[in-house]
């Protein structure tokens, strides 16, 4: 028994059946990521004074990521149209650079981005202590100006004993009542060698930047994790239409394979689109 | 190759439909592990039916705390720790922790293995492909990937009873901060704990339902058979489409935070968690920072279109049964689609309605207000349209057709019990109470069950070509109505006095439930007899399920359209061959052609053409058709 409109269109509608399908899907994508944004919208509305941190990503990578994706989806475009030419060989090219980009961008994310983060290390310091941690913190200069009190001090843990951190400072706490840190940096500043010595009685949380350090690394880790696992499932389904595997329903009914090619590249446009939205939301914001 | 031979390749993709067909499945490919819909609306059926009876064994042993708590449960009391664990039952008197398991458990097993995959998935899977005319589901495999996604699910629910701690015990709706700590803690596994699973089993649940929904949508826009247009479609058609787009668009947010949950949970993030938070007297090492009413918000967002995916496919196959058993048109047919679309829009913007108490503000809780009260217009305009139906007809009380009209009061009851919880200032009062207990149960218990019931036995005939035994059928009804009123009539007066819905002790030792006393009984006094109707009505399912089970093959022959019905479906053979129609159906005519003028046979089905003669009588205005 043979499904109707797989590959042909029903006269009515217009469409054949997964098109739809897919619109649909993606349509449910759309509630499950803005359920994820309408979260983070509703964290950072309620983040108490100084507790959503800015400037902790590394934006150039983050643009280059942003950059890849984009490229993958122009390509998978081409792929599809030298389908619907009737162009294999092209098509197995543009699908392979498509391919790499999707890799490229999860190894960027997984083997570079949050390693970095794993490895940095961040400590909330209690209210009342404050005042003795001035000199990393620039709290009087921060009132004057009218902004958010500075309450956590990062960078690298260099060494603990039982009653102290010693942290490798990040330069916004090396420095912090130069201007040029008022404001979140745009480009990623290399940790400094000067080492602050922090009491644990004064500390309120220490932790390295993993999700428990924050509702913003919650979020950040949530979403990034999630739209990865996206990224990942778009691949293989790419890989598996690379394979030889496709070539022979290509030889068999090459417009059912443009049309899994086009299904999937709305799919991949899809995820791309989601990471437009956490570029600056995470990255820039 | 180039551009220019792909005139040549492209082909018909209909050319090697034959040498698809004919070929034998062994019984795993067949029975177990089929893409065929009809297979697959079963499977969903009897594990839907037996999650249902699961999730009510599971309030009938709550039923006994709460008429008699503290005391020792006789006979299965003795046995039932050995099956859920010592903590769960020690000397067969319920602890409170079992007590929360179970009513949180009920909650989400009735709803979500329950009756979401027996109202949309099995009847759904089942009915619509025919009533539309298909060959099958758009998808197939999809369409088994969705039922196997859901039994694992459920068997993940399952299994949550037997881990140490017990399933899930933070209520149905596992508000935070209390579910995101529940089950955490010494003596608990990090991730095999019963709140860990509750939220596992659901991301395989939801998995399910966006598989189904997505399938359905599709199917119902792509394979209508010829003639079939949108205003020809049977209305049960109608509300599982409506009900697909609900789960398409509601359930994903859930989803985001269930993740999220699972995320505090196993990751120790702080997504519901606030700042300061202090269990057992220790504060909590928490980055915090999380909200609490983010959770209620996400889960009533999918929570309150779930009402209506409950109820949606239940109207369904009302309509269905009322039209066939009174031998009338169903009255108002557009208004009901265009009713169950205005629900299916209005649904999304009534979630906050469940979140008086939380204190969001008067302007969002006048807004929430204004479209709670609105979505009850096109509610009350299918209720009425259904009661219209009946007036004048000819009707039939089969078996469907009796749960059918006493769906109707039923569900007038729920509906209109809901009016004053939709009033901010009145629900303050009845918040979390009986009263919403016996409203909500009122809608899907005696309402969306017993249009499950109704299709059951409506289309038992289609599936296994013999009828199930009507005298059994009504011995199951009556106990059955009966004894739904006597449970959820007193909670109304309960919950007015105040009784709070999650009480482990019934009441006994509140004054609240002790002073006052309704038609002689105080509030406490009431949870025996309503106990007791409950384990009636336990006994009363006897009957359904072994009239069910015997019918299969013992159940008197009928030919493919015993209830002299009118849609496609009963075109098809009984049961109906892979492929589901002889030759391709074609529609003619909508779908409730009962009782029409000049026809021999009180019924013309939809693939019978429109001979001349009727053409001619029909473009003629009525006053001048001669009867």
């Amino acid at each position: 028994m043979e499904i109707p409109y797989t590959v042909s269109t029903r006269p009515d509608t217009g469409l054949w059946n997964a098109k739809i399908g897919i619109w649909l899907f993606l349509a449910s994508e759309v509630m499950l990521f803005g359920g994820l944004f309408s979260a983070y919208i509703f964290l950072r509305i309620d983040a108490a004074p100084g507790m959503w941190p800015h400037g902790l990503l590394n934006v150039p990578v983050g643009a280059g990521n942003t950059a890849i994706l984009i490229i993958s989806s122009v390509t998978v475009v081409l792929a599809w149209a030298s389908l619907k030419m009737r162009r294999y060989r092209a098509y197995w090219w543009y699908m392979l650079v498509t391919i790499s980009c999707g890799v490229i961008f999860l190894t960027v994310k997984l083997a570079y981005e949050w390693p970095q983060k794993f490895e940095h290390f961040g400590v909330y310091i209690k209210p009342g202590a404050l005042g003795k941690y001035e000199k990393y913190l620039g709290n009087e200069r921060r009132a004057e100006k009218g902004m958010e009190p500075r309450i956590e001090i990062t960078g690298h843990l260099h060494s603990q004993t039982a009653k102290e951190y010693e942290v490798a400072l990040d330069p916004v706490n090396a420095d912090p009542d130069n201007p040029a840190m008022d404001r979140p940096h745009f480009l990623p500043l290399a940790v400094t060698d000067k080492i602050a010595t922090i009491e644990k009685a004064d500390v309120e949380r220490a932790t390295m930047f993993l999700p428990t350090h924050s509702a913003y690394f919650a979020s950040y880790f949530t979403i990034t994790g999630l739209h990865g696992l996206h990224v990942l499932g778009g691949v293989l389904v790419f890989i598996y239409m690379w394979l030889p595997v496709s070539k022979k329903l290509y030889q068999r009914n090459p417009e059912h394979l443009a049309n899994r090619v086009e299904v999937s590249g709305l799919f991949w446009h899809f995820v791309d689109l989601i990471w437009i939205f956490v570029f600056p939301l995470f990255y820039l914001l | 190759m180039d551009a220019s031979t792909s005139v040549e390749t492209h082909h018909d993709p209909h050319a090697h439909a034959p040498e698809h067909e004919h070929h034998e499945l062994g019984f795993w490919r067949k029975y177990i592990f089929s893409t065929d819909h009809k297979v697959i609306g079963i499977q969903y059926g009897l594990c839907g039916l037996a999650f249902l009876f699961f999730g009510f064994c599971l309030m009938m042993l709550m039923r006994w705390q709460l008429a008699y708590p503290g005391q020792a449960l006789p006979v299965i009391g003795k046995w039932l720790p050995h099956i859920f664990g010592a903590g769960s039952m020690p000397d067969g008197k319920m602890t409170p922790d079992f007590y929360n398991s179970l009513g949180a458990m009920h909650g989400t097993i009735m709803i979500f293995a329950g009756v979401v995959p027996l109202a949309f998935a099995a009847f759904g899977n089942f009915v619509v492909p025919l009533q539309i005319g298909a060959p099958d589901m758009t998808f197939p495999k999809v369409n088994a990937a969705s039922f196997w996604a859901f039994a694992v699910g459920g068997l993940i629910m399952l299994i949550s009873f037997f881990v140490p701690g017990g399933a899930a015990k933070s209520g149905w709706t596992s508000y935070t901060p209390l579910a995101a700590v529940a089950d955490t803690g010494p003596g608990h596994n990090p991730v095999f704990n019963g709140q860990t699973l509750w939220l596992i089993g659901f991301i395989f649940l939801i998995t399910s339902s966006l598989l189904g929904a997505i399938n359905f949508i599709t199917t119902i826009i792509q394979l209508r058979a010829k003639g079939l247009t949108w205003m020809r479609l049977p209305f049960f058609v109608w509300a599982q489409f409506v009900t697909a787009f609900l789960l398409v668009l509601a359930f994903p947010p859930l989803e985001a935070a269930i993740i999220m949950q699972l995320m505090d949970r196993v990751a120790h993030t702080s997504f519901f968690l606030p700042t300061g938070l202090v269990v057992n007297g220790v504060p909590m090492s928490i980055s915090g920072g999380g909200s609490p009413l983010l959770w209620q918000h996400l889960f009533w967002f999918l929570g309150h279109p779930e009402v209506y995916v409950l109820i949606l496919p239940a109207f369904g196959i009302v309509a269905e049964v009322l039209a066939n058993n009174s031998r009338k048109p169903l009255w108002g047919y557009k208004s009901l689609v265009f009713s169950v679309l205005v629900i299916g829009f209005l649904s999304f913007i009534v979630w906050a309605h469940h979140m008086w108490l939380t204190g969001m503000g008067s302007t969002v809780s006048a807004f929430f207000q204004t479209t709670t009260l609105l979505i009850s217009i096109p509610s009350v305009i299918i209720l009425s349209a259904f009661f219209i139906s009946l007036w004048g007809g000819s009707i039939r009380f089969t078996v469907p057709m009796l749960f059918t009209t006493a769906f109707l009061p039923m569900f007038g009851i729920g509906g209109l019990t809901g009016i004053p919880l939709a009033f901010n200032s009145a629900d303050l009062y009845l918040h979390d109470t009986y009263y919403v207990i016996a409203h909500f149960h009122y809608i899907v218990a005696p309402g969306t069950i017993f249009g499950l019931f109704a299709g059951v036995y409506y289309w038992f005939p289609k599936a296994t070509g013999r009828k199930m035994n009507d005298f059994w059928g009504k011995v199951h009804f009556w106990p059955t109505l009966i004894c739904m009123n006597v449970i959820f009539l007193p909670m109304f007066l309960q919950g007015m006095a105040g009784m709070h819905r999650r009480w482990y002790d019934g009441g006994q030792g509140w004054n609240v439930a002790n002073e006052h006393t309704i038609w002689g009984l105080t509030g406490f006094q009431w949870n025996t007899p309503i106990s007791w109707a409950a384990w009636i009505m336990g006994l009363a399912q006897i009957p359904f399920i072994i009239n069910f089970f015997w019918s299969i093959r013992h159940g008197e022959k009928v030919n493919d359209n015993p209830w002299e019905a009118t849609t496609l479906e009963w075109t098809a053979p009984s049961p109906p061959p892979h492929g589901n129609f002889l030759t391709p159906p074609v529609a003619y005519r909508g779908p409730y052609e009962y009782s029409l003028p000049g026809r021999e046979r009180d019924f013309t089905m939809q693939n019978e053409p429109v001979e001349p003669a009727e053409r001619a009588r029909r473009k003629a205005p009525a006053e001048l058709v001669p009867a």
